[in-house]
């Protein structure tokens, strides 16, 4: 809740002598601060413990992604996904493989969008208990914390299984994937489910009647409506305000129409309902997990048909001197794409991750733009803020869920 | 589609100067630099278009002119549509465009990264700073001709280039990313090549 401190009588403010004048203190949080979540300096100006100004700086964790993009085939900027969101790498790789997809107006088989839409959500669930375990610590609740790690763990060893790499993935193609699900995957993510969802109302039962938790949440870093579209915020951050919009529903891809679940939405926009928000989203993502699994379909996982694209499987290429040189090309010169332009955005954990990429032709983008949802929703910190004590940032921040190396790629 | 094409000639009888842009998937527009905003606003107020996703630009190479373009993309959370709106910069030495920080307050942050990366002037922008590099930092990395390796700049913080009396040096990188530039040879298109810095002709810095 916004406090205010002034003087309630502007007039006897004005009769104080000079050196009863409040002073300003200027107050630098971050870049190493725990609460800034990675690389977030914020330049506060205070009146007490009052903020009145703030000034986020970015760019600590920049390093130049678009213009490395310019710089690379399509497919080898597949690894460079994983480090925008680096909490959720599979949804990234997904989001950047649809968007070339579109460039070159490549249908990709059943199959692989199924298993793209499953880690997609296992990749929300635990961007989730990442950001709900931070929150738990940012407001001194340390238990949740290690709840969310031990389950998120368990998600990590299925990644392993499935990508090789617990982090960085690099799961997706540009016409596929890199690989076909393990055999009994697919039972080991069923059984993450069944064991999931109640330790998972255990660890929301943890926060969501909590006195402590309450009283440093409900009302704090209120964002209305209004503001919440003004500022192009997305995600959960966006539908704690009240506003339903996701992509998964509004703009269906990668098969998302065939699944049933629903998007949560808050009432008040303020750090609480953000967090209820994405509590029940969880919750709508092993939905999702479970009915991809019960319906995963069989055939191909990669687009056969586009030979100039994707690349003949090795035992092709080690036996076929055609595919040998059609792999060489696509190495080397990158997938071919016509000239155009194409604007895709994905509903990510974080919220819209989009990428809007310019091309001559060829395998190289002339330009790729990423639009990281961590930039935009950061973008209301200044107004945020102001009027809050310093205590209350911490909510704020860890309510907003945020990760630096999407928002300074 | 029908609702697209109805859209468009809505958009162009409204604005005769706005023509249809070559796109692969939503409605596009170039539009002439001074009646961008007043598009953009038409858009937003008349047509829906209630979120402003992303405001970034195009550098088409030095050779080109106009040289700069500067993109809008708008979505729509009640058609569930988006938009996508062109103009081009007026000049290539100084390149500016209106500011759509007065439409929407999430602009600001998008237009101080595309004044950063490419140097474009938002004329009434409230607080036109460098964004993901620091103040003062003399070059606009997304040009077309500044290189993937970086060039030689002076740190953030004149106390540590005078202490250290050394500044930024260029990437190395052999050994990075295999490029292959369409039209070019492999061997002038790979970084290792291009790297102005280190290479055959211009050894390592010590």
């Amino acid at each position: 809740m916004a406090t205010d401190f002034s003087f309630p009588d502007a007039a006897a403010k004005a009769a104080l002598p000079k050196e009863f004048e409040p002073e300003k203190m200027s107050l630098s949080m971050g870049p190493s601060h725990p609460s800034t979540h990675g690389v977030l300096r914020i330049q506060f100006e205070l009146d007490g413990e009052v903020v009145t100004k703030a000034d986020p700086v970015l760019g600590y964790l920049h390093r130049g992604d678009e213009k490395i993009a310019e710089n690379m085939t399509y497919n080898q900027f597949v690894p460079y996904t994983d480090r925008l969101d680096y909490l959720a790498p599979l949804a990234n790789n997904m989001a950047y493989a649809i968007a070339v997809e579109r460039l070159g107006n490549l249908q990709v088989p059943a199959r692989c969008q199924a298993i793209r839409v499953l880690t997609a959500e296992m990749a929300r669930v635990s961007a989730h208990l990442m950001g709900l375990g931070a929150f738990g610590i940012d407001v001194g609740a340390w238990s949740v914390f290690m709840y969310c790690f031990e389950e998120r763990e368990k998600l990590y060893t299925l990644f392993e299984e499935l990508t090789g790499a617990r982090f960085t993935t690099s799961y997706a193609r540009i016409g596929g994937l890199s690989r076909d699900l393990p055999e009994g995957w697919l039972q080991k993510v069923d059984a993450f489910c069944d064991q999931f969802l109640p330790i998972l109302e255990e660890i929301l039962g943890l926060l969501s009647r909590n006195k402590i938790f309450l009283d440093r949440t409900v009302g704090v870093g209120v964002i209305s409506r209004a503001d919440a579209i003004a500022y192009g915020l997305s995600g959960p951050n966006l539908r704690g305000s009240g506003v339903a919009n996701d992509l998964r529903k509004d703009r269906p891809y990668s098969g998302y129409e065939q699944y049933e679940f629903d998007v949560p939405v808050g009432s008040k926009g303020d750090c609480y309902d953000r967090y209820l928000c994405r509590g029940e989203e969880m919750k709508q993502s092993i939905r999702i997990i479970r009915q991809a699994v019960k319906t995963m379909p069989g055939g191909d996982w990669y687009a056969k048909d586009a030979r100039k694209i994707f690349a003949p499987p090795k035992d092709k290429i080690l036996t076929s001197m055609e595919e040998l040189i059609n792999n060489f090309m696509i190495v080397t010169e990158g997938p071919q794409m016509p000239a155009g332009e194409v604007y895709f955005e994905a509903e990510n954990p974080k919220g819209v991750l989009g990428f809007y990429i310019v091309s001559k032709g060829g395998g190289v983008p002339w330009r790729l733009k990423i639009r990281s949802p961590s930039f935009c929703n950061l973008s209301i910190l200044p107004k945020l803020c102001v009027g809050n004590m310093v205590s209350d940032v911490v909510s704020i921040l860890g309510s907003l869920d945020f990760v630096m190396g999407e928002c300074d790629r | 589609m029908t609702t697209d094409v109805e859209f468009t000639t809505a958009v162009s009888q409204q604005f005769p100067s706005a023509a249809a842009r070559a796109s692969l998937d939503c409605p596009a527009f170039n539009v002439p630099a001074a009646e961008a905003m007043p598009v953009l606003q038409y858009l937003r107020d008349t047509q829906g278009y209630d979120f402003l996703m992303d405001v970034t630009a195009v550098d088409w190479s030095a050779e080109q002119s106009p040289r700069f373009t500067v993109v809008w993309h708008l979505y729509s959370s009640v058609k569930h549509a988006y938009v996508r709106v062109a103009a081009d910069c007026p000049s290539d030495a100084e390149p500016a465009m209106a500011s759509a920080t007065g439409l929407w307050a999430g602009a600001d942050w998008h237009e101080r990264e595309a004044f950063d990366m490419f140097g474009i002037t938002f004329t009434g922008h409230p607080d036109l700073r460098r964004i993901l590099m620091w103040d003062g930092y003399p070059y606009h990395p997304l040009r077309k001709e500044f290189p993937l390796a970086g060039l030689p700049a002076d740190f953030h913080d004149p106390v540590i280039t005078a202490e250290t009396k050394t500044g930024l040096i260029a990437a190395p990188m052999a050994g990075g990313p295999f490029v292959a530039t369409p039209g070019e040879p492999m061997g002038e298109a790979e970084p290792r090549a291009k790297d102005e810095a280190w290479n055959e002709q211009s050894p390592k810095p010590e």
